[in-house]
């Protein structure tokens, strides 16, 4: 079985591997210059570039970006003024934010979560609020945010907060209200104080449920990171792919949205990490 | 003057809110040392009246009694064995046990609290499994670890609500005999719920049988004559067997659900001991349709 097992894994790296070269390979053709198109005023060429004289695409190339994704890479940090900033500097900002509005989150919904799961009547009265306050945008808050805390980092640190409180909270509830009944009968019987039981048996017993929850959190708050930073600007990925928009610098845009996708499965690979190491086979 | 019974129910009510009770006026004393043996169909309220000898369950009339002192809520002098064994799964089987421990003796040092898990891991014969969680373990060996953690705490009442009943035959046999041999090496006090005949007589000193809820009531306690050193190879060989095994069956197929309760005094269920020499009441006289069973009887 186990021979069976990675045959399919090596199979489907393969298939990965063939997918994303003929990806890269429509992707190089179809931004291909078409060759010379008919004459123009050569003033016009000169400001169009190469995009008018030869039929090339505005759209860069494979190539185009993996040379200049290196040279993002090659110097991440450099900092020359508020609109020319390294691209590790900018996901620097932006990861500040998320940790700093995902760690706030935690600290608010983790021992919330418990009370509201522990107590039935507290978990039927504030459902309609949760169910209610889940589905709003997190943007719709940055006005609000923007008025009461009248500064545009803290107000984005706080529409992160914002989003990742809902799943945190409801998970951390459903949770620990799902607790089987058996295992705190087990620490009702053995007379297990209220602080052991808490940290010894619903903790452990409802942490997979828990971390699930902190896991959707990170990825909504990194989905909604970018959008925050285009809507205050300044600093931070987002600012970037906006700010690079508005140097009509596509190559930039595609590295951006690279690097974006690379740090959120990173963030969430960490997350999935620890939800296996708190699940326990029954 | 009687002593004082270890364990004394007294007028125990437990209603589903309505005019209509589960049990009503449920008395019953047990003494210390004793294995009793609770037999009943479903719904006739046997777990809710573990669960009140446990504290687990709130009854909403009569009380319970233990060394003449009233029982209030859950407390490690009495120590549950769950049907479904109720291990932490997050836990090793010595973390299971030494949970426990920490919880009877929490002054006690690392070591000490080891040891005695240990002990008791030893006991049920898992010291092979100490460092496996539950999920690697069969069914049997789960239970096991359940018998192990209610023991370690040395309680002086053990609690368990068919404790077998989610096993193989083979393995349910061999856990009965080590429940046997350790309850009657530690002089232990037992309650327990059963669905499985053989089980109550081989196990049981007395054998308490309900009868059908709702409004059920103790039909009748049966006294378990036969040897205590009683095995479980050898159970049938022994005259009185049949007869108890054929009375207590009688009652599950016919009585339980058509028992004329006119006469009966709650307080003071009739015994029988239908071992020797056949079904014959000794309290209060009744005219036991039990003799019905008398043509089943292997005869001597």
């Amino acid at each position: 079985m186990t021979g069976m097992h990675a045959s399919l894994t090596l199979r489907a790296a393969l298939l990965s591997a063939v997918l994303l070269v003929l990806f890269l390979l429509v992707w190089h053709l179809a931004v291909q210059g078409t060759g010379p198109v008919a004459t123009v005023d050569p003033e016009y060429a000169k400001l169009m570039g190469i995009s008018a004289t030869q039929g090339k695409s505005a759209m860069p190339g494979p190539l185009d970006v993996l040379s200049s994704f290196w040279t993002h890479l090659s110097n991440p940090f450099y900092d020359n003024g508020p609109n020319d900033k390294g691209i590790g500097i900018q996901i620097g900002y932006s990861l500040v934010r998320v940790l700093t509005g995902f760690g706030l989150a935690v600290a608010v919904a983790l021992p919330l979560g418990f009370l509201i799961g522990m107590s039935p009547l507290m978990y039927r009265a504030l459902d309609p609020f949760f169910q209610l306050l889940k589905p709003i945008s997190p943007l719709a808050w940055m006005p609000l945010a923007l008025y009461t805390i009248k500064d545009s980092s803290a107000s984005s640190i706080f529409v992160i907060f914002i989003c990742s409180l809902w799943p945190m909270l409801l998970n951390t509830a459903f949770g620990v209200a799902s607790v089987r009944k058996e295992w705190v009968n087990v620490a009702r019987t053995l007379e297990v104080g209220p602080l052991r039981k808490a940290f010894q048996v619903i903790l452990p017993a409802a942490a997979p449920t828990i971390i699930t929850g902190m896991r959707i959190s990170i990825g909504i708050a990194w989905l909604v990171i970018v959008a925050a930073e285009m809507l205050v600007g300044g600093t931070g990925i987002g600012y970037f792919v906006w700010n690079e928009w508005n140097n009509l610098s596509i190559t930039s845009v595609i590295n951006a949205i690279l690097f974006i996708g690379l740090i959120g499965l990173l963030l969430d690979q960490m997350l999935a990490r620890l939800v296996k190491a708190v699940t326990y086979p029954e | 003057m009687t002593p004082r019974p270890f364990i004394s129910i007294e007028g125990l009510v437990k209603s589903y809110g309505g005019p209509v009770a589960v049990f009503r006026d449920l008395w019953l004393s047990i003494d210390k040392g004793e294995f009793i043996c609770l037999i009943g169909h479903s719904g006739c309220g046997k777990t809710t009246i573990l669960n009140a000898l446990a504290g687990l369950d709130e009854v909403d009339g009569g009380c319970i009694l233990m060394d003449g002192r009233e029982l209030a809520g859950p407390s490690l002098d009495r120590a549950v064995i769950f049907q479904s064994h109720a291990l932490m799964p997050w836990m090793t089987v010595q973390g299971n046990v030494e949970f426990a421990v920490k919880s009877r003796w929490p002054g006690w040092s690392a070591v000490k609290r080891r040891d005695q898990a240990r002990a008791f891991i030893d006991l049920v014969g898992l010291g092979g499994a100490a460092d496996k969680k539950p999920a690697e373990l069969s069914g049997g060996m789960k239970q096991r670890v359940g018998i192990a953690r209610a023991l370690s705490i040395e309680p002086k009442m053990l609690l368990m609500d068919e404790p077998f009943s989610a096993l193989d035959a083979l393995t349910r046999g061999t856990l009965q005999d080590e429940v046997l041999r350790i309850c009657h090496e530690t002089q232990q006090t037992v309650f327990m719920i059963t669905h499985d005949v053989d089980e109550a007589i081989l196990l049981a000193d007395r054998i308490v049988l309900m009868t059908n809820g709702p409004d059920a009531v103790i039909a009748e306690i049966v006294e378990n004559t036969l040897p205590r050193n009683r095995s479980r190879q050898d159970l049938h060989r022994h005259p009185h067997y049949y007869r108890i095994r054929n009375h207590l069956i009688e009652f599950l197929v016919d009585r339980s659900r058509a028992f004329d309760r006119s006469g009966l005094d709650k307080r003071r269920p009739p015994v029988t001991r239908p071992g020797p020499g056949g079904p014959a009441p000794l309290e209060p006289p009744q005219e036991s349709a039990a003799a019905q069973a008398e043509p089943m009887l292997k005869s001597h």
